[in-house]
């Protein structure tokens, strides 16, 4: 596991549900798969096929129901899967980054506050966050005018553009970016295509889901395919 | 890994009957310093109850109540002198009631409401508790020319940042709060949880929180316990519990929520 930081074993994950008549998908069969510094690996698949799954298994968003999620975590490993919700809380403050497709912020904040969320919690002082939140802003075209407005009444494209801002402020050794792009025009696809291989050429390891192609050969260094498991119906 | 090496609070087993009537029943957690931990379920599944427990108010049937306090590690809040643990609910615990008619003296005007818990800790110098007080007016969004107002002049959602005030003033390090979105309206929520979570973040607040609507731990809480006639029937992360509920009573409150 030499420069590795992230080593799935064995993962299994399915889902229940109790009302439905208690109806279980498969969804996760037996994974296995390392990454390393500066890999960023690409999961491919068609829909259903577990991608946002297994990225959600590795925030430890889902918990999985067997095997290992091994993350390197100041210098040790954890298994995601079994660790205290505290030591996931600092995980999340300290070494993995996560854009998801969702959007979820507490009304009436403005985005400027938004964004220097996670680097206050790391202790930065304000000043210093500030300065680095606007020139994240700046160069995701996200006009100024906006700063101090709650992103709530942004459109998609622009909410985007802040959950990303929000994860490559901070520098984690682990990124996890689930359609990063799926909302960006081109001007800014590029932009984040660029954020991306900047990360990875520090070293950082990244898994994603990249449904674009052109974004996906650009920032990918390997790809697994999702395919169907083993055992699904 | 540096941790802090011993919880704020600890539930052990902790368990209320009325009668023959199960309260809560078997609650165990730790809260360790700076963690807002949710309850959440539906109404009587035990989420108050468990809450007057914890605080201090109901003597638990069976089950045990650790508090760190001071230097002395854990101690068991119902064993400690009664005079003690009053002190403590006065000054290093905060108590944030649904109903903040509950939590004011409705007699005295709101800068008296805020700067009583601060004369409970022993200040006196009255220049030094007004300041104080406007500050936390000001924290609190409430207009500084209000001080001198008796609370029953102000707005529910007023009133509920009027209580907070007065309860956090004295920066307590553990707070517990029942429903304090509960009465207010969609657009006064925000601005209230808003405000909860900046001085949270700020004041490394532990809180325990007791609700039923989802959206507000999303926001607010680390952690979840999930309760079911009286149980604790899953916990963990918030997110977690939310996104990938595992049993059967969860998986129905998260699927029960009415989308905007």
């Amino acid at each position: 596991m030499m420069n590795s930081l992230i080593a799935v074993q064995d993962l299994i994950k399915s889902f229940v549900l109790h009302l439905q008549g208690g109806i279980r998908l498969p969804v996760v069969n037996r994974m296995n798969l390392s990454v390393r510094q500066g890999e960023c690996l690409a999961l491919n698949g068609p829909s259903g096929s577990g991608k946002s799954t297994l990225l959600r298994l590795l925030y430890s968003n889902y918990r999985p129901e067997g095997g290992a999620i091994l993350v390197k975590h100041r210098e040790e490993w954890v298994d995601v899967g079994t660790a205290e919700s505290r030591v996931i809380l600092d995980i999340r403050k300290r070494t993995i980054g996560y854009v998801s497709q969702f959007f979820r912020v507490i009304p009436r904040v403005p985005a400027l506050d938004i964004v220097m969320e996670p680097l206050r919690r790391l202790g930065m002082p304000t000043e210093e966050a500030r300065e680095k939140v606007e020139g994240m802003l700046r160069r995701l075209n996200i006009p100024g005018r906006l700063w101090g407005i709650s992103p709530t009444t942004f459109s998609g494209g622009e909410q985007q553009r802040i959950n990303i801002a929000r994860c490559f402020v901070v520098r984690y050794p682990i990124l996890l970016l689930d359609e990063p792009t799926a909302a960006l025009d081109a001007t800014n696809r590029q932009v984040v295509v660029e954020l991306i291989r900047e990360a990875s050429d520090k070293g950082t390891a990244i898994v994603g889901v990249f449904h674009d192609e052109v974004v996906r050969s650009a920032v990918s260094t390997r790809m697994v395919d999702m395919g169907p498991q083993e055992g699904s119906v | 890994m540096v941790w802090e090496d011993r919880p704020l609070l600890r539930a052990l087993k902790v368990t209320k009957y009325f009668g023959k009537r199960v309260g809560c029943c078997d609650v165990s957690f730790d809260l360790w310093p700076g963690e807002v931990l949710g309850i959440v379920g539906e109404s009587g599944s035990g989420k108050t109850t468990l809450l007057q427990c914890l605080s201090g108010h109901w003597v638990p049937s069976s089950g045990r109540v650790y508090y760190g306090e001071g230097t002395n590690g854990l101690a068991d809040i119902y064993e400690l002198p009664e005079p003690r643990r009053r002190y403590l609910m006065r000054t290093e615990w905060g108590f944030v009631h649904q109903n903040p008619r509950e939590g004011l003296r409705l007699r005295v005007s709101a800068g008296a409401n805020v700067g009583e818990r601060l004369m409970a800790l022993g200040f006196r110098h009255y220049g030094g508790i007004r300041a104080d007080v406007l500050n936390w007016f000001h924290r609190v969004e409430i207009d500084r020319d209000r001080v001198d107002d008796f609370p029953t002049t102000f707005s529910g959602g007023m009133l509920q940042r009027l209580q907070i005030a007065r309860n956090l003033i004295t920066k307590p390090r553990l707070t517990f709060m029942d429903e304090p979105t509960g009465g207010l309206d969609v657009s006064v929520q925000a601005r209230l949880l808003d405000l909860l979570k900046g001085l949270v973040s700020e004041l490394s607040l532990s809180v325990v929180i007791v609700t039923h609507d989802l959206a507000v731990v999303r926001l607010i809480a680390h952690r979840l316990l999930v309760m079911q006639q009286g149980k604790v029937v899953e916990s963990g992360l918030t997110d977690q519990v939310l996104d990938d509920p595992q049993h059967p009573y969860t998986q129905l409150l998260v699927s029960s929520v009415i989308q905007a």
